[in-house]
C-alpha cells in the first residue's frame, strides 16, 4: 500500500496522522494555520477548506467542508486547498496576490478580527467555482431570492459560517460582487479533469485503525469482523463525537467513496438513493424531482455540512432530531440494509426501535434509501428552530398529502423531536384520512397532532411550545395549500412531473 | 506646537475610508493568532483543566498521581505549586486553584502533557473528591435567599415617590432578561515561556495586557518587570477578554516556570463557554409615572444583576447600568437601585456595552409596554421624552449636544420613510392573518469614558528610524475593531505622512506600560491621543530642523503627504529625518494622554463620569409568522453619531456588527443553565455552537442602511471623532420593539405586549398567542388588523391630548402591565 499523503495547496505531503486526528488538526500541525478551530463541531465554519470531489467521472468539483470533522486520513490521496492556497498577502519585495474572493472580502470590510475569515473565503470560493452559478439575475423574485445575488451567488453557501464581528452585510456584498473565474485560473481549470480517485487506505496507530475499504464486499467483510466499527462518510456526527465527547472507536471505516453506496437510481417504482451520497450530491442529482426533499435540503444544517453529510449517516445515528427521518417517513421510504449475508429491505417506519436504537444488526449497514413512486402531490417540511440557517430542530414535521377531490385520500406525517425516535403521527393521519380537506377537519386533526408524541422541555424549546408547533404545523400547511392553489401552476421540467400522481392537476 | 485635540490638518489621513490594516493577512490566512504560534514553537506542553461536576462543593481530596501514570503527562498544577498569591482576580475573590468549587465546570487543577490528547486523558485520571454544597442558580433564587455580593448603589434625583404620586398614569412591572455568551470566534488562548534570564513571556489573547501581566506576576510572586505580555491580535473580544484571560495566562506561565518548557493553554469551545464569564442577566422591578401627555414624571427601579460566583467587573457593570437606565430620556424624579446577586455560575463580566444595554433595555421595555396603555404611538412617546438641551442626567451630568438626539431621530425617520411605511404595514397586516409586520424607532445615548476615572489614560511609543520609516506602538489591543488601523491613520495625520509610511508593532507590556484595558469603546480616544502626542513631539523637533534647512520661519513649516514645506521650498520627509539624526535630534517619543474634565463619586453615584455621549437611532421593520413566532428583519435604517469619523469603513463595520450582535442578544441568543435539582444542576446546557445560536446570515436584515451623522465633530476627542465600539449594539432595541409592534397586530387595538427576552421564536409565539387571546376576548377576532398604527402616529402628532381623548385610551395600567397600579 502506498504511503498516505495529502496534496495541500498544490504540495503533496505525507500524512502520518492517527485515525482520530481531524483534517484540521493535521493541516494546522503542518503549518497551514489559516484554517481555525472555532467550535469543533461543524457549526462555525472557521475551519472550512476546499476539497476536490468527483463531479461525474471526468470532472472535479471544489466543495467546501468543515475540516474539523473528517479524519485527515479520509483525505489520503486527495487534494485540499486552504485560504493560504488561494492567495498570498504582501510580503517584503512582493506584491499581494489575492484571489478575487479575497480581494472583495478585504476591500469591502469583510474581515474585522479575521479569525472566521479564511473559512468564509473558502466557502465563498467553493460557490465562486460552482459550475451552475450562471451569473444571471434570478427571474422570479421570491423569498429565496433575497438569498441569491445578481451573480447567481447562493447565500446558503455561507450558511455554515459564523462571523461575530461584521454583521455579515459586507460579506454578502463581497459575495454578490464576484464575477466569473478567470479562464486562466488554475483552480477553475482543475475542474475539467477527473477528481483524484479514492484509495484503499489502512493505517493503525494509538490502538485504533482507519480503513478505507476498496469496495462494498471488502467493507461488509470488515464490518462483519468488527461489528463495532464506526462507519464514517463526512464524519459530520462522528467528528462531533470525537471532538466534543472524545469517543475513540478502535476501528473507523471510511465509506465516503465506496461506489456501491453512491448510486442514484430512478425507476418507475422507486427513487433509490445511495447511503454514502452527500446531501449536496443528492440535491443536484435529483434536480428538484422530489419536492419534499427539496424543501428539506436548504433547512438541513449548512452547505458545509451537506457537502459531507449523507442520508446513511443521518439515519444510521438514529438521532430523534435528525431532519431527514421525518421527511423520509412521510415519503414512506424503506432502507436497504446490507451485510455479508445479503440485502434486506426494511420500512423506515419499522426501523427505529428506541433512542438511537434500530433493527439494524451487527455487521449490517444502510446501503440505500428507497422512496416509492408515485409521490404524494402536496407536501411540506416545517422545521421549528431558533435560527433559520443551520440550526437543530426543536420539532420537525413533514407532511405528504393525497387528495381525491376535496377528500383526504391518504396522508403521511413524519415527526422529529417529539419522542425517543422519529415517529409517524398515526392518530393524526387517521383523523384526516377519508375526511373533507377543510378548515374544520384540519382544526380537529391539528388538535390530535398536538397530542402526538411526548415532547420534552430542554434548552431548545419547552414541551408546551413543541406541542403547539405540532398543532400549528397542520394549520400552516392548510393555509399554504390554500395559497398554493390560488397561484398559477409552476412550470416543471419533464420527468419531474412523472414522479407525482395527479401531477398535471395538482402542481 | 501641539494642536488642539480635535483639530484636523489639511488633507488628513484620518477620515479616509481604508481597509482594516490586517485585511490582506486575514483573507489569506496569514494573520497569526496566539494559538497559531504553537506550531512555530518547539517543545511545547499542552494544558487541560480538571473541571468540577458540581455547582457548589468542597474539594475534600485531590489525587494527581494517577494522571502522572498516563503516558505523556508531565505535571499536574495545583494550589501547592503557586509561589505567589493563589488568586486570579483583582478583588482577591477568585482562587486560581480553588478548594471550594463555585460553579459547574470550575477548574480545580490543570494537567500538562506532551500532547493535548495526553493532557485530556491525564485530566480524566485525576481523582477529586467533592462534598456537594447547596447552590444558588437562578436570579429568583438569589433574590429570595438574599444572596448578594459587592456594594449596592443608588442613583437618585429629586423625589421619585412624589413624582409617582404626581403622575397622571402609573404602571409597575417586572422584567427579567438573559445574558449573552461572547462567542468570540477565537477562544481563550495563552502561550507562555521563560527566557534564560528568568523573564516570563506570555503571548495572550487579552484585551488588558497590563492586568494580565499583573495577575501573572502576583501568582508567580514576581515583580511586573519580570513578566512581559504580548497580544498579536485577538479573534474577537467583546469584553470577554478584559478580565477573563488573566487566570488562564497565569496557569500557562506557572507551568512554564515550573517545567522550563513553553506551555500552551487554549480552551476549546465547551471549556470556554462553561468556564468564562458572560454578559450579566438582569432582573428589574419598576414603577413609572407619566403625565397627561406621556412625559415621564418619575421612575423607581431596582436592578439585580446576576454576577455569578465572584465579583470580577460586576460592580462597574452595575454602575454603568444605573447610569444608562435613562437612555435618551429625561426622567425628572429618579430612584435607581442596583445590587449584584451571587450565584453558582461563571463569573459574569464585561460585554460590549458593559451594563449600559441592560440598563437601557429596562426603560425601553417600559416605554414599549406602556405606550398602548397611554394611547400614544411608541415612537411618539419616545420622541416626547428625549433629553432637551440644558437637561442633565439623574447622576448629574449635563447632556451636551442633546439636540443631536432629536436630529438623529428625525434623520433616521426621514431616511426610513417611517410615516409612509407605517401606513403600508397597516394595510399589509389588514390582509395578512398569519404574518404581521411591525416597525419601530429607538434612540441611543451612551456615555463615553471608563466610569473608573484612572483608566482614562494611555501611552504610546513612536519611533522614527533614520530612513524615515515610522514604527508605532500603543497600549491598545486589536480585536477586530480596527484600532490599529485608526492609530496608523492618526500617526500619518500627525506626521504628515502617507499611511504606508507607518508600521504598527504588536501590543506588549514592555513597550508601553500601565495600559488600560482596550474596552469601554475608549481605545481610539485614549490611544489616539497618546499616539498623536508622541508624533507631535517628534514633529515639533523636526519643525525646527526643517525651518533651518528651508530657511523659513517655524510657523510656516508644513508636513503633508511625505513632504515638508515652507512656502515654495520643500524637502522630502526622509531627507529631513536624515538631517535631524545627524544634528542629534531625538527621533522617538513616548506619548501620553489622559481625558480631562472627568469627576465621579462612585459611592454617591453623582458627577460627570463621561467625556461625552454618543448618539444614534435606528428604525427596524420585522415580519412575524404567527404559526411559529419565527421572525425576519426586513429592513433596518441607522443614523449614528461617530463625531468626525477617523476611519469610515471601520466605523461602519463597528455599527453594523454591534447592531447585529445586539439583535442576537435580544432575539436569538438563549443561554440556559440546568436549574433542576438533578446531578447536572448549574451546568450550562447551551455549551456549544450547536446549542447556543448566534446570528448568522439569516438574521441580517434584508436591507440595511447605515449613515454617519454629518457635521458631528466632537471637540473633546482626537481629531473630532467619537467612540464607536459599544453604542451601536443598543440600536438593536429597534428590532425588539418592532417585534412588539408586529405581535400587537395579532391583538386588539391598544393591546400591550409583554415580550420575553431574548425574544426567540418561542417567546414571540407566546406573545402572539396572548395577543390572539386578547383579540378573542375583545371580540375583534384573531385576525384583528392593526390599521390604527399609522393613524395613531398622525393623531398623536396633531393632538397631544389624544391619550385622554378618543378611544382606545384604556385606563392606565389595567391588565396591560404586570401588577399594574391603577392611578
Amino acid at each position: 500500500m502506498s504511503p498516505t499523503e495529502i496534496t495541500v495547496n498544490g504540495t503533496t505531503r505525507p500524512c502520518e496522522a492517527g485515525p482520530h486526528t481531524s483534517l484540521l488538526d493535521w493541516l494546522r500541525g503542518q503549518g497551514w494555520t489559516g484554517a481555525k478551530e472555532g467550535c469543533a463541531e461543524g457549526e462555525c465554519g472557521a475551519c472550512a477548506v476546499l476539497v476536490a470531489r468527483p463531479d461525474g467521472p471526468e470532472r472535479t468539483r471544489w466543495v467546501s467542508v468543515n475540516a474539523c470533522l473528517p479524519p485527515a486520513l479520509s483525505y489520503d490521496g486527495q487534494e485540499v486547498i486552504t485560504a493560504e492556497g488561494l492567495g498570498t498577502p504582501t510580503a517584503p519585495g512582493q506584491q499581494a496576490a489575492l484571489h478575487p474572493v479575497q480581494r472583495e472580502m478585504a476591500d469591502r470590510g469583510g474581515s474585522q478580527c479575521g479569525y472566521c475569515t479564511p473559512g468564509f473565503v473558502c466557502a465563498m470560493a467553493a460557490e465562486f467555482y460552482r459550475p451552475e452559478r450562471d451569473g444571471q439575475t434570478p427571474q422570479d423574485p421570491t423569498e429565496h431570492d433575497h438569498e441569491c445575488g445578481p451573480n447567481g451567488f447562493d447565500l446558503h453557501a455561507l450558511s455554515g459560517n459564523l462571523c461575530r464581528c461584521t454583521g455579515y452585510r459586507p460579506i454578502r456584498d463581497a459575495a454578490y460582487a464576484l464575477g466569473d473565474p478567470d479562464p486562466a485560473d488554475p483552480i477553475a481549470g482543475r475542474r475539467d479533469s477527473a477528481a483524484p480517485p479514492a484509495r484503499a487506505t489502512e493505517i493503525s496507530g494509538a490502538g485504533s485503525t482507519f480503513v478505507r475499504p476498496a469496495d462494498l464486499p471488502d467493507l461488509l467483510t470488515r464490518l462483519a469482523a468488527t461489528p463495532d466499527a464506526v462507519l464514517v462518510a463526512g464524519a459530520t456526527d462522528a467528528g462531533v463525537e470525537r471532538n466534543l465527547r472524545h469517543t475513540r472507536p478502535p476501528v473507523v471505516l471510511g465509506i465516503d467513496r465506496v461506489e456501491e453506496l453512491r448510486e442514484l437510481q430512478l425507476t418507475d417504482e422507486t427513487v433509490e438513493i445511495g447511503a454514502a451520497l452527500t446531501l449536496s450530491e443528492i440535491e443536484r442529482g435529483l434536480g428538484g424531482r422530489v419536492r419534499l426533499l427539496d424543501q428539506l435540503f436548504p433547512q438541513f444544517a449548512s452547505r458545509l455540512i451537506r457537502n459531507g453529510a449523507t442520508l446513511g449517516g443521518n439515519l444510521g445515528t438514529g438521532s430523534p432530531i435528525g431532519d431527514a427521518a421525518p421527511v423520509l417517513l412521510a415519503l414512506e421510504a424503506a432502507l436497504v440494509l446490507a451485510s455479508v449475508d445479503g440485502e434486506r429491505e426494511v420500512a423506515l417506519a419499522d426501523y427505529f426501535t428506541g433512542y438511537r436504537q434500530s433493527v439494524r444488526q451487527p455487521g449490517e449497514l444502510i446501503k440505500a434509501v428507497r422512496i416509492p413512486l408515485p409521490l404524494a402531490p402536496h407536501t411540506a417540511f416545517h422545521k421549528i428552530a431558533k435560527r433559520r440557517f443551520d440550526d437543530i430542530s426543536s420539532v420537525a414535521i413533514a407532511i405528504a398529502l393525497r387528495l381525491e377531490g376535496d377528500t383526504v385520500a391518504s396522508v403521511r406525517i413524519g415527526l422529529g423531536g417529539v419522542a425517543a425516535t422519529p415517529v409517524r403521527a398515526l392518530a393524526t393521519e387517521e383523523a384526516l384520512t377519508g375526511h373533507a380537506w377543510d378548515a374544520d377537519t384540519v382544526a380537529r386533526a391539528a388538535g390530535v397532532l398536538a397530542q402526538e408524541g411526548t415532547p420534552l422541555d430542554d434548552h431548545r424549546a419547552s414541551a408546551r411550545y413543541r406541542s403547539a408547533m405540532l398543532e400549528q404545523s397542520l394549520l400552516r400547511f392548510f393555509d399554504e395549500q390554500g395559497r398554493a392553489r390560488a397561484k398559477p401552476l409552476p412550470k416543471d421540467g419533464e420527468g419531474v412531473r412523472d414522479l407525482y400522481e395527479n401531477a398535471g392537476e395538482e402542481r | 506646537m501641539s494642536t488642539p485635540l480635535s483639530q484636523r490638518p489639511p488633507q488628513p489621513v484620518v477620515g479616509l475610508s481604508v481597509a482594516h490594516e490586517s485585511a490582506d493577512p486575514h483573507v489569506t490566512g496569514a494573520a497569526l493568532y496566539t494559538d497559531d504560534l504553537v506550531g512555530r514553537t518547539t517543545n511545547v506542553l499542552h494544558a487541560w483543566p480538571v473541571q468540577a461536576p458540581h455547582a457548589h462543593a468542597r474539594v475534600t481530596g485531590l489525587q494527581t498521581d494517577p494522571a502522572l501514570q498516563v503516558e505523556g503527562v508531565v505535571r499536574v498544577l495545583t494550589a501547592a505549586d503557586v509561589p505567589g498569591v493563589n488568586d486570579s482576580g483583582v478583588k482577591q475573590d477568585e482562587p486560581l486553584f480553588p478548594d471550594e468549587v463555585m460553579y459547574h465546570g470550575h477548574a480545580v487543577c490543570w494537567v500538562l502533557a506532551e500532547t493535548v490528547e495526553a493532557a485530556r486523558l491525564g485530566a480524566e485520571a485525576v481523582e477529586v473528591a467533592y462534598e456537594p454544597l447547596p447552590s444558588v442558580i437562578t436570579l429568583t433564587e438569589a433574590i429570595e435567599q438574599e444572596s448578594f455580593q459587592g456594594g449596592q448603589r443608588t442613583v437618585t434625583r429629586g423625589d421619585a415617590a412624589a413624582g409617582l404620586e404626581r403622575a397622571a398614569h402609573r404602571f409597575s412591572g417586572e422584567f427579567e432578561f438573559g445574558g449573552q455568551e461572547h462567542f468570540y470566534l477565537e477562544t481563550h488562548a495563552a502561550l507562555a515561556s521563560v527566557d534564560e534570564a528568568g523573564q516570563v513571556f506570555v503571548q495572550s489573547s487579552t484585551q488588558h495586557p497590563t492586568e494580565t501581566q499583573e495577575i501573572i506576576a502576583h501568582v508567580l510572586g514576581l515583580r511586573s518587570h519580570e513578566v512581559t505580555v504580548q497580544c498579536l491580535r485577538m479573534g474577537g473580544g467583546f469584553g470577554g477578554k478584559e478580565m477573563q484571560p488573566h487566570g488562564l495566562a497565569a496557569v500557562a506561565a506557572l507551568g512554564a516556570v515550573l517545567t522550563g518548557r513553553p506551555v500552551r493553554l487554549r480552551l476549546n469551545r465547551t471549556q470556554d463557554i462553561t468556564m468564562t464569564g458572560k454578559r450579566h442577566p438582569f432582573h428589574a422591578s419598576w414603577e413609572v409615572g407619566f403625565d397627561q401627555e406621556g412625559h415621564l414624571e418619575a421612575l423607581r427601579t431596582t436592578l439585580t444583576s446576576d454576577g455569578g460566583w465572584s465579583l470580577d467587573l460586576s460592580e462597574a457593570v452595575l454602575g454603568r447600568a444605573l447610569c444608562h437606565v435613562d437612555n435618551a430620556y429625561y426622567v425628572p424624579d429618579a430612584e435607581f437601585h442596583g445590587r449584584i446577586a451571587q450565584t453558582h455560575k461563571t463569573s459574569q463580566t464585561a460585554f460590549r456595552g458593559f451594563g449600559g444595554p441592560q440598563g437601557m433595555l429596562v426603560l425601553e421595555d417600559i416605554l414599549g409596554r406602556c405606550a398602548p396603555a397611554l394611547g400614544i404611538d411608541p415612537t411618539e412617546l419616545r420622541r416626547r421624552n428625549l433629553y432637551q438641551p440644558g437637561q442633565s442626567t439623574p447622576y448629574g451630568q449635563p447632556v451636551r449636544h442633546a439636540e443631536r438626539l432629536e436630529a438623529v431621530l428625525e434623520e433616521v425617520s426621514a431616511r426610513a420613510d417611517l410615516t409612509t411605511r407605517h401606513t403600508q404595514i397597516a394595510s399589509f397586516n389588514a390582509t395578512s392573518p398569519h404574518r404581521k409586520r411591525g416597525i419601530a424607532c429607538t434612540p441611543v445615548k451612551f456615555g463615553i469614558s471608563f466610569n473608573f476615572t484612572a483608566f482614562n489614560q494611555a501611552g504610546a511609543l513612536v519611533h522614527v528610524y533614520k530612513d524615515g520609516s515610522v514604527l508605532i506602538n500603543h497600549g491598545g489591543t486589536e480585536m477586530g475593531q480596527g484600532l490599529h488601523t485608526k492609530m496608523r491613520q492618526v500617526a500619518a495625520t500627525a506626521l504628515g505622512l502617507r499611511l504606508s509610511a507607518i508600521r504598527l508593532a504588536p501590543t506588549r507590556t514592555d513597550k508601553v506600560p500601565n495600559t488600560s484595558a482596550t474596552a469601554a469603546s475608549s481605545g481610539s480616544d485614549l490611544n489616539g491621543g497618546a499616539v498623536k502626542d508622541a508624533c507631535e513631539q517628534i514633529r515639533e523637533r523636526l519643525t525646527a530642523v526643517a525651518a533651518d534647512r528651508l530657511g523659513a520661519p517655524i510657523d510656516d513649516v508644513r508636513f503633508s503627504d511625505g513632504t515638508v514645506s515652507a512656502g515654495d521650498t520643500s524637502l522630502p520627509w526622509s531627507d529631513l529625518v536624515k538631517h535631524a539624526y545627524l544634528e542629534r535630534v531625538q527621533l522617538f517619543a513616548a506619548g501620553y494622554y489622559r481625558t480631562e474634565g472627568l469627576h465621579w463619586d462612585g459611592v454617591r453615584m453623582q458627577g460627570e463620569p463621561f467625556k461625552y455621549f454618543a448618539y444614534g437611532a435606528a428604525v427596524s421593520e420585522v415580519e412575524v409568522d404567527g404559526f411559529t413566532g419565527a421572525h425576519t428583519v426586513l429592513r433596518t435604517d441607522i443614523v449614528h453619531d461617530v463625531g468626525d469619523s477617523l476611519s469610515p469603513l471601520v466605523d461602519l463595520g463597528q455599527i453594523e456588527g454591534g447592531f447585529l450582535q445586539g439583535v442576537g442578544w435580544l432575539t436569538l441568543e438563549d443561554l440556559r443553565w440546568d436549574t433542576s435539582d438533578g446531578d447536572g444542576r448549574g451546568r450550562v446546557t447551551t455549551s456549544a455552537a450547536s446549542t447556543y445560536k448566534l446570528p448568522s446570515f439569516s438574521e441580517l436584515p434584508r436591507e440595511l442602511n447605515v449613515h454617519l451623522l454629518e457635521q458631528a465633530s466632537e471637540d473633546g476627542a482626537v481629531y473630532g471623532s467619537k467612540a464607536v465600539g459599544e453604542p451601536p449594539l443598543m440600536l438593536a432595541f429597534s428590532v425588539r420593539e418592532a417585534l412588539r409592534q408586529a405581535v400587537a397586530a395579532f391583538g386588539p387595538t391598544g393591546h400591550s405586549v409583554e415580550l420575553g427576552c431574548p425574544s426567540t421564536p418561542e417567546a414571540v409565539f407566546w406573545a402572539v398567542d396572548a395577543a390572539r387571546e386578547a383579540a378573542q376576548r375583545d371580540g375583534s377576532g384573531a385576525a384583528a388588523p392593526a390599521r390604527t398604527v399609522g393613524a395613531r402616529t398622525e393623531s398623536a402628532k396633531t393632538d397631544p391630548a389624544y391619550a385622554e381623548g378618543s378611544a382606545p385610551a384604556p385606563t392606565a395600567g389595567e391588565s396591560v402591565v404586570t401588577g399594574g397600579l391603577a392611578d
